[in-house]
């Protein structure tokens, strides 16, 4: 049932919930779910406390050592161009991408949902209308119409949150609906209405808990999409601005020094990455503990 | 309703879609705080050319008066003029298309031939070497930012072997190829990721049909049934598949050819964000999406022509 403007958010669904063919204990379920979330809590804890675990300041000039390779006397993942510490400038990066992961995240997770279910439910004109205008931000690639929304408002973090804002409710928005179409025909809901419950009650006591998982999982691939955006407009110099520590920027910069010094572009590169695996395992295991059926 | 019969439907579809997207690109220069003409000239402001801009932008006219404007500039194939490369953003945009669409149409060629042998023989075996290992990779590689991956491929291959180019284009189509072939890589393996779970998921569905059965029954030797019946109709998913996520393709495009200095539309947009140059920045957006909108009615089409159900389907 794909049809041309469908179906990014299904297909992720089906990314997120890993459909076919998988059979997992519970014991080796809740395994998944709980790597993730102690990654995620590592992660977590580093880069908000990251004054305990880093002695240097990210910002720090050590002039007599630049580009001192890894495992280099107090440098453990060694220094950039300036003798920054790059395990310094990793973990107080970390809090900005953290901060997109989450803030973006969740904005878009919370609004998107409540435009879904509002169309699903109410249909009619109201559903058209939303529905087209999700039609049309599926239209663009995502990333070129958040770097042409970043270039007219201005590179900044802020305006950063504010591109993703506008454009990546949509997919929560289409997963929502068609949550909502399917519960809108089911038992319960007929029940609620014969009862004479009101509209509102009706979708958020009654619709929005049997649906929530759907677009709760998706948010935890979404996290790593925007964990993922957030770097990557970081490095195209449209995010983060330097000297902030920001795992983008830093790949960025890194690039002059390739040639010499790989340790500079690699190791940002690879704290994206344990993030990213940290959201992708948590997603899996809401997966299995949620919606056990679908696999 | 016959095979095509959703074409009529669709290319309305398509047309309001597109009516769509020129609303969203024209707003996109209201979005610039201040006044637009100052942005735009920047450090290239006169007064005389800022009273060319108004004019041109039509800022003094009623706002659908300037989307009217607008439009009737862009059936001309006019875009704008690009005060940054004193040109007119047409011409700019168009003198970078190339290498973004070798390099599109190189990574989608390569992303098939990586996930489709993959995908297949991971549903064909689950839960064999092959589906496990790439089930770990491609876990990583989901969570790989796609220009980080470039980075790394650069310092293994050209940096520490030097079997390819650093960065640049090359000459003569087989020199795009072999500048290509990193950065074309490096946009296939993140592509992959989608394709071989869709793959692998519609192979080991197929895998339980009737006609599967029937076949075997019938005497055909296993090898010709999985080449013949099962391949054949999981490779049907994947095409849907690869219409759908081709925006993905695009992004990615976008940020490998930073990576590789290629002079696509990409880096192109890139510049222009930090030149400042809004008209080109706006042209790019436009194509690329005009462009997603139009391949993604030719994967229908393309459907359709592999499978009438599909045809059908759409057409309702």
């Amino acid at each position: 049932m794909t049809t041309a403007w469908a179906n990014p958010s299904e297909l992720l669904m089906q990314v997120a919930t890993r459909a076919a063919g998988r059979r997992r204990s519970a014991s080796r379920r809740r395994l998944t779910l709980t790597i993730g979330l102690g990654m995620l809590a590592i992660a977590i804890i580093v880069c908000v406390a990251a004054p305990l675990f880093a002695k240097d300041s990210p910002t720090a000039i050590d002039a007599l050592r630049p580009l001192a390779g890894p495992f280099s006397p107090g440098h453990l993942l060694g220094t950039d161009q300036y003798g920054r510490d790059v395990f310094a400038r990793i973990l107080y990066g970390g809090r900005i991408d953290l901060a997109i992961a989450f803030g973006a995240t969740s904005v878009t997770l919370v609004g998107g949902t409540f435009i879904g279910l509002v169309a699903g439910y109410v249909g009619g004109k109201v559903d058209s209308v939303l529905m087209r205008l999700v039609d049309l931000f599926f239209a663009f690639p995502f990333l070129v119409l958040i770097i042409a929304i970043v270039a007219m408002l201005g590179p900044s973090i802020f305006n950063m949150f504010v591109a993703i804002w506008i454009t990546s409710w949509v997919s929560y928005a289409r997963i929502m609906r068609a949550q909502t179409v399917i519960a809108k025909k089911q038992q319960y809901v007929l029940a609620a209405q014969a009862l004479g419950y009101g509209r509102l009650r009706i979708m958020f006591r009654h619709i929005l808990p049997n649906t929530v998982s759907a677009v709760i999982i998706f948010s935890m691939v979404d996290a790593v999409g925007n964990i993922i955006l957030a770097a990557s407009l970081g490095f195209l110099g449209l995010g983060a601005q330097p000297p902030s520590p920001e795992w983008g920027t830093m790949i960025s910069d890194a690039q002059n020094y390739i040639l010499t010094s790989w340790w500079l572009a690699a190791m940002p590169g690879l704290a994206v990455v344990f993030v990213g695996v940290a959201f992708s395992l948590i997603g899996d295991g809401l997966a299995d503990l949620l919606r056990p059926g679908e696999r | 309703m016959t095979r095509f019969g959703m074409l009529p439907r669709r290319l309305v579809h398509l047309v309001i879609i597109v009516f769509g997207i020129t609303v969203v690109t024209f707003f996109l220069l209201r979005l610039i705080p201040g006044d637009p003409a100052l942005a735009i000239l920047g450090s290239n402001y006169t007064h005389t050319r800022a009273v060319a801009i108004d004019n041109f932008l039509g800022l003094n006219k009623p706002i659908w008066t300037q989307y009217g404007v607008y439009m009737d500039r862009l059936f001309h194939g006019n875009m704008g003029f690009s005060f940054f490369y004193d040109e007119s953003a047409t011409t700019v945009i168009v003198s970078h298309i190339a290498p973004t669409l070798y390099l599109v149409c190189f990574s989608a060629v390569l992303a098939a031939l990586i996930s489709f042998p993959v995908g297949f023989i991971a549903g064909i075996r689950s839960s064999g070497v092959v589906d496990q290992i790439s089930r770990v990779f491609f876990t990583l590689s989901f969570a790989m930012p796609g220009f980080w991956l470039g980075i790394i491929l650069l310092l293994i291959f050209s940096v520490h072997i030097h079997a390819f180019p650093l960065s640049g284009f090359g000459s003569g189509f087989f020199g795009h190829l072999y500048y290509l072939f990193l950065p074309a890589l490096t946009i296939a393996l993140g592509f992959s990721t989608v394709l071989v779970r869709s793959l692998r998921a519609a192979t080991i569905t197929t895998l339980q049909a009737e006609f599967v059965d029937t076949a075997l029954m019938k005497g055909i030797k296993y090898r010709q049934v999985l080449w013949r019946h099962v391949f054949r109709n999981s490779v049907l998913a994947v095409v849907a598949v690869f219409g759908v996520n081709l925006a993905y393709l695009i992004s990615g495009t976008v940020l490998v050819e930073n990576v590789f200095s290629l002079p696509g539309l990409g880096t192109l947009l890139v510049s222009s964000v930090s030149d400042r140059d809004y008209p080109v920045v706006q042209g790019v957006t436009l194509l690329f999406a005009v462009l997603i909108v139009v391949i993604n009615l030719l994967t229908d089409v393309v459907q359709a022509a592999l499978d009438p159900r599909v045809g059908q389907e759409i057409g309702e």
